[in-house]
């Protein structure tokens, strides 16, 4: 093998390529947070909305799990750009991951909500509190331990997922590297640095929520 | 009081209640026996509205209970109940089990409540455990704890839907004694049992439930001496 390793313009351009890994933990972080509320909007819709409510948030679930996360960022940028409306690129990611994570997260708070005893309902409700009330203070509450989890995972997976955006001009993490990969050819040297941030991010993805559960759920 | 006129109640196909008729008045201590299916639970998540009615009517202190008009949140507050299944929220340490339906429900400032809760707590004999969490709590505690939870929002009602029957034995005592205590203050309740012993001793009235019709109701002494009812001499017969 007759490959020499250039480390220096890797090196040169760490700080833009931490910047872009900020960039990328930003816009998942914000996904996810829209998609904890769509998705708990979706489970709940689904549960015991009215008819087309429930066919609604049924077809979102059914597109955003059983289709590729790739399409689905394409549908955003050139599918709505074929009709006329254009997101800058990074509306697309964030819409499209959104939209994935909403799918993902209705079915861990669909399973979250059935795994919380009606009888807390009953209690809450025998108090004199309103429907809302139960749901807000008791319900919720309960689900989100129980969905912690796999949030957390969807977190990591938004992360993973947002390196797509390279494929729609996004300049994350991925679509930096790629845009210096190309100037110096050193690719291999790149593309390894860039998979060690993703790496880091991820691991403080994990330790932050590790922490924070403490905090949490204290009982 | 509590009036139920002609009560009728369905689970689809089934007739759960068939024409009850039964006046509670203020003060008093109610038990209601009867084996398994028999609708006296169901009775009492009709009296709250927990379970809605077919025909009939059930009338608290005047309000009409299963009328579209009424504020059934606002009714609920003057009818603590407890279950079978205690059901502390489990999110929640004592004091803030006891302290959230003040707070949120009837508008009390946080630390009004929490003097509210802890007051309750105290008088429940959990004195001791304001900050435990319920999965801290042994079974009966945490339905003591249920039972502060219901007492905190200074209710004129109880109903109680077999609080000790899901109960290792050693701690059904604790619990009884605590609505005994309740009894003794005058406290109205309505007591869904199987404890007969708690049923002769405390009540005023006992009443027998039999596939969903009231059989007999009457003092402890003639429904345990002397039941008019073959059905009821049987069952007493039998949980003997």
């Amino acid at each position: 093998m007759d490959y020499n390793f250039h480390w220096r313009p890797v090196f040169k351009k760490l700080p833009d390529l931490l910047e872009a890994g900020l960039l990328t933990l930003e816009v998942a972080m914000l996904s996810m947070i829209i998609g904890i509320v769509i998705g708990l909007l979706l489970a709940i819709s689904r549960m015991s909305g009215p008819k087309p409510l429930r066919i609604f948030a049924t077809t979102w679930v059914e597109l955003a799990r059983n289709t590729p996360v790739l399409f689905q960022l394409f549908f955003f940028g050139f599918g709505l750009g074929a009709f006329g409306l254009h997101l800058s690129p990074y509306l697309i990611v964030l819409v499209g991951l959104s939209f994935n994570n909403a799918g993902y997260l209705a079915e861990n708070f669909r399973g979250g909500f059935q795994a919380v005893p009606d009888t807390q309902l009953r209690a809450a409700r025998s108090l004199g509190m309103t429907a809302t009330q139960t749901y807000i203070r008791i319900i919720i509450p309960q689900v989100l331990r129980i969905v912690y989890h796999p949030m957390t995972n969807q977190m990591v997976w938004a992360v993973l997922m947002s390196s797509l955006g390279m494929l729609v001009g996004f300049r994350e993490l991925s679509g930096e590297t790629q845009f210096f990969a190309s100037q110096t050819y050193r690719i291999f040297e790149y593309f390894a640095m860039t998979a060690l941030i993703y790496y880091v991010i991820v691991k403080i993805v994990l330790g932050v929520s590790k922490l924070a559960a403490r905090r949490l759920f204290r009982y | 009081m509590i009036e139920i006129k002609g009560l009728h109640k369905y689970f689809g196909e089934l007739h759960v209640l068939k024409g009850i008729d039964l006046n509670v008045a203020k003060g008093e201590v109610l038990s209601v026996i009867g084996s398994s299916g028999s609708g006296k639970s169901t009775l009492l998540y009709c009296i709250n509205g927990l379970e809605s009615i077919q025909q009939g009517e059930v009338i608290v202190d005047g309000v009409s209970v299963h009328e579209k008009s009424t504020d059934i949140n606002k009714l609920r507050q003057n009818l603590g109940m407890v279950f079978q299944q205690w059901n502390s929220f489990p999110h929640l340490t004592s004091l803030e089990n006891v302290a959230l339906a003040p707070r949120i429900v009837k508008g009390k400032s946080k630390s009004e409540a929490l003097a509210i809760a802890e007051k309750q707590l105290r008088h429940v004999g959990l004195g001791d455990k304001l900050t435990n969490y319920p999965s801290a709590l042994s079974g009966g505690q945490q339905q003591r704890l249920a039972i502060a939870r219901a007492l905190a929002m200074e209710p004129e009602y109880m109903l109680f839907d077999e609080a000790t029957s899901a109960l290792d034995p050693e701690l059904v005592g604790e619990v009884l004694e605590t609505m005994r205590m309740l009894a003794e203050e005058g406290m109205t309740m309505i007591c869904v049992t199987h404890e007969m012993g708690f049923a002769r001793d405390v009540s005023d009235r006992v009443a027998y439930f039999h596939q969903g019709i009231m059989e007999e109701i009457g003092p402890p002494e003639q429904i345990f001496g002397d039941a008019h009812s073959e059905h009821t001499r049987k069952f007493l017969a039998n949980v003997r």
